[in-house]
């Protein structure tokens, strides 16, 4: 699902200087050899040269959370009871919807689409997953939507948890032509999110292309009058409700939230613990994955 | 010589350096004296950028950008400004401590005398803040996070200002409702006379942002909109964006009444109108005669068009026959000494007269003096706007 161009850049995230497009795995960070590449599944590299304790911990760090399939939990913080409380399985009439959401549709009723909770599910725990992960390693994450009804409510989102929002008119080349628009040496997103796919005349929006373009990951709700395509984690549910939107604004902010919390837990754990305490840390941080709140 | 041959060295290598095409034919010797010079080796001065507008054509004005101007380069301006106040304020015999900037600016007046008619044209010495636009830091910080969040949308003032206002909106809103289910709802009507919104100018001076005009009508409709809810909190929020304006009327200088021996009440004024200058004295009680230069006005302005304007003031205040007016004037022709007549018993009767009366008169443009001259006739043309008579061959 992950396309392979998209690693590359992902696990460049949290390393500095950044790279504006997806270099070859050489760590800028001087006195730092990284004699091989990472694996998909992020086991540490085997040799690493020379006894950099502070290589050491920050790849423990980062190795950490890709044991786990779960490591933030966030099974738990939604169900398809709450789901289907929030309206998500509501979508639009049969006459708008699109081909490629068909597999994501349960049914119809009286002509309303009705969008399946337990794919729903399944979606939103990879995609909340894969957001903590980025956050996590302290990636940018931008909030898009073109909805002027809840785009306040992004806004305050965005805000609350430390990240970057664009419900606002698009300009053309804000992706692909960013160091003229925004700065020479400016920093591109790690993760967009799409709250509303669709711009204010039901076209889709030009970020899904452009981060297409750029190799940016993207998680998207998409609607059942939505293109799914070009989406790295589509959510299939509903845009349009304000309980829906509510839920996955709040879901998005614990996730991030909860990501950050645990990756300062982790930083003062192992910094406390020491070089010689990581074994041992290791083995305690993976007996409790989850957080507490 | 050396100096300024390495000044115009670093002033062309900067054009050099930013790959601008030199086009006026005039600096073709500086351009070649300098690639001499860059070829003999003087490479230790180029490098020192000059921030003088480079000369550019039009295929570069896109390349280049605003000049940015680093944090040090504007310190280091500062300190030679306070270096220079006190060289100043020693020059003048003043003391250094206490030299404000209306010293320093008479000062620079007196010292560099200038003609020019252009007022920023002269020669000027002002804080460099008051000087240097008004820039931006970079926007992120050393991990390469942007420190706004609205940092992506390109304009993160006006945006997070436009945020900020409709959390304001909706917050009235919310309190506004909760007032109506209590019945407590009160009319309250905001008095807004005396004050305007600020321009679209302004307000991309305070956000140090360039706005489009959409985006300034959007902004002033969502204030509007604001202002109509009664929450009443949001005062201060809305008072920063409006300047007050001053009323123009207040500004009219009314002449005191003066008594002559006899216990008469009179009042003096002047008037000008192209080059007639007048100057009248008009009695509170008389019988309507009006004299100037000694001779009756009947008989000095034999066209009833220049009598017409003579009694309008009078006419206007509905007072035809009750004041005496003696003036005298010289210069410009019959309708110009009309003019400035007219203008002088205008201001004059402000004395006799209520406030209401003053402001319809300034409304009725009798207290305004007429700005008209005779226009300058141009070369190549007959007349000031007649043009020769154009042939076809």
């Amino acid at each position: 699902m992950v396309p392979a161009a998209t690693v590359p850049r992902l696990l460049g995230a949290g390393v500095w200087p950044r790279p504006l497009r997806p270099r070859p795995l050489q760590s800028a960070t001087p006195g730092r050899a990284r004699p091989g590449g990472r694996t998909l599944a992020g086991a540490a590299t085997p040799a690493v040269s020379g006894p950099e304790d502070s290589a050491d911990i920050s790849d423990k760090i980062l190795s950490e959370p890709l044991k786990h399939s779960d490591f933030f939990n966030v099974k738990e913080l939604f169900s398809v009871r709450s789901l289907f409380d929030a309206r998500v399985h509501l979508g639009h009439k049969a006459g708008c919807r699109h081909r490629f959401m068909e597999p994501y549709i349960f049914g119809s009723r009286l002509g309303q689409d009705i969008i399946d909770l337990e794919q729903t599910a399944a979606h939103l725990q990879l995609a909340l997953n894969f957001t903590a992960h980025v956050a996590y390693r302290k990636g940018i994450i931008l909030f898009v939507s073109r909805n002027r009804q809840f785009s306040h409510l992004i806004e305050t989102t965005a805000r609350n948890c430390g990240e970057y929002a664009h419900t606002r008119y698009f300009k053309g080349g804000l992706l692909t032509n960013a160091p003229l628009l925004l700065g020479p040496m400016v920093c591109l997103p790690d993760l967009i999110i799409f709250l509303h796919t669709l711009n204010n005349v039901f076209e889709p929006h030009v970020a899904v292309r452009d981060a297409a373009k750029m190799h940016i990951p993207t998680v998207g709700i998409v609607d059942t009058n939505c293109n799914p395509c070009l989406i790295t984690y589509p959510i299939p549910g509903n845009d349009d409700s304000p309980p829906s939107i509510h839920l996955f604004c709040r879901l998005f902010q614990t996730t991030i939230n909860r990501a950050k919390q645990k990756r300062r837990q982790m930083e003062a754990l192992y910094r406390l613990q020491g070089p010689e305490g990581l074994g041992a840390g290791v083995q305690g941080s993976a007996a409790s994955p989850s957080l507490g709140a | 010589m050396a100096a300024s041959r390495v000044s115009c060295a670093a002033a062309a290598s900067y054009r050099l350096f930013l790959g601008g095409r030199v086009s006026l034919a005039r600096r073709q010797g500086v351009w070649k004296a300098a690639a001499a010079e860059l070829q003999t080796g003087a490479v230790f001065q180029i490098l020192r950028l000059r921030h003088t507008t480079g000369v550019t054509t039009k295929k570069n004005v896109a390349a280049l950008r605003r000049e940015t101007y680093t944090v040090d380069f504007i310190k280091k301006q500062i300190e030679e400004f306070n270096i220079g106040k006190r060289h100043l304020a020693n020059m003048m015999g003043e003391d250094p401590e206490t030299f404000t900037q209306e010293d320093i600016d008479r000062a620079i007046a007196y010292l560099f005398p200038s003609g020019l008619f252009e007022k920023q044209a002269r020669p000027i010495m002002k804080h460099p803040e008051q000087i240097f636009p008004k820039q931006r830091a970079i926007q992120w910080g050393e991990d390469g996070r942007p420190f706004h969040f609205l940092f992506y949308t390109g304009k993160q003032s006006y945006y997070s200002l436009m945020h900020e206002a409709y959390g304001k909106l909706l917050e009235a809103e919310k309190h506004q409702n909760q007032l109506q289910a209590k019945g407590l709802f009160s009319e309250k009507t905001k008095d807004l006379i005396g004050s305007r919104w600020l321009i679209k100018e302004e307000l991309e001076e305070m956000l140090v942002e360039k706005l489009s005009d959409q985006d300034y009508a959007q902004f002033i409709r969502l204030l509007e909109r604001l202002l109509t809810l009664h929450g009443g909190v949001e005062e201060e929020f809305v008072q920063r964006f409006r300047r007050s304006v001053t009323i123009q009327s207040k500004k009219q200088l009314i002449e005191p009444v003066q008594y002559d021996e006899q216990g008469m009440a009179f009042s003096t004024s002047e008037g000008k109108r192209k080059s007639a200058k007048a100057e009248v004295v008009v009695y509170e009680h008389g019988s309507g005669k009006i004299k100037v230069n000694g001779i009756d006005y009947l008989l000095y302005f034999p066209v009833t068009q220049d009598r017409e304007q003579l009694m309008f003031p009078f006419c206007f205040l509905d007072r035809l026959g009750e004041h005496d007016v003696t003036c005298t004037v010289s210069g410009g022709g019959r309708s110009s000494q009309a003019g400035a007549i007219r203008l002088a018993v205008a201001r004059a009767l402000c004395s006799f007269v209520t406030k209401e009366e003053v402001e319809w008169m300034r409304q009725a443009g009798l207290l305004t003096p007429d700005p008209r001259v005779r226009e300058r006739k141009k070369p190549g043309q007959e007349g000031a706007r007649r043009k020769f008579t154009w042939k076809k061959r």
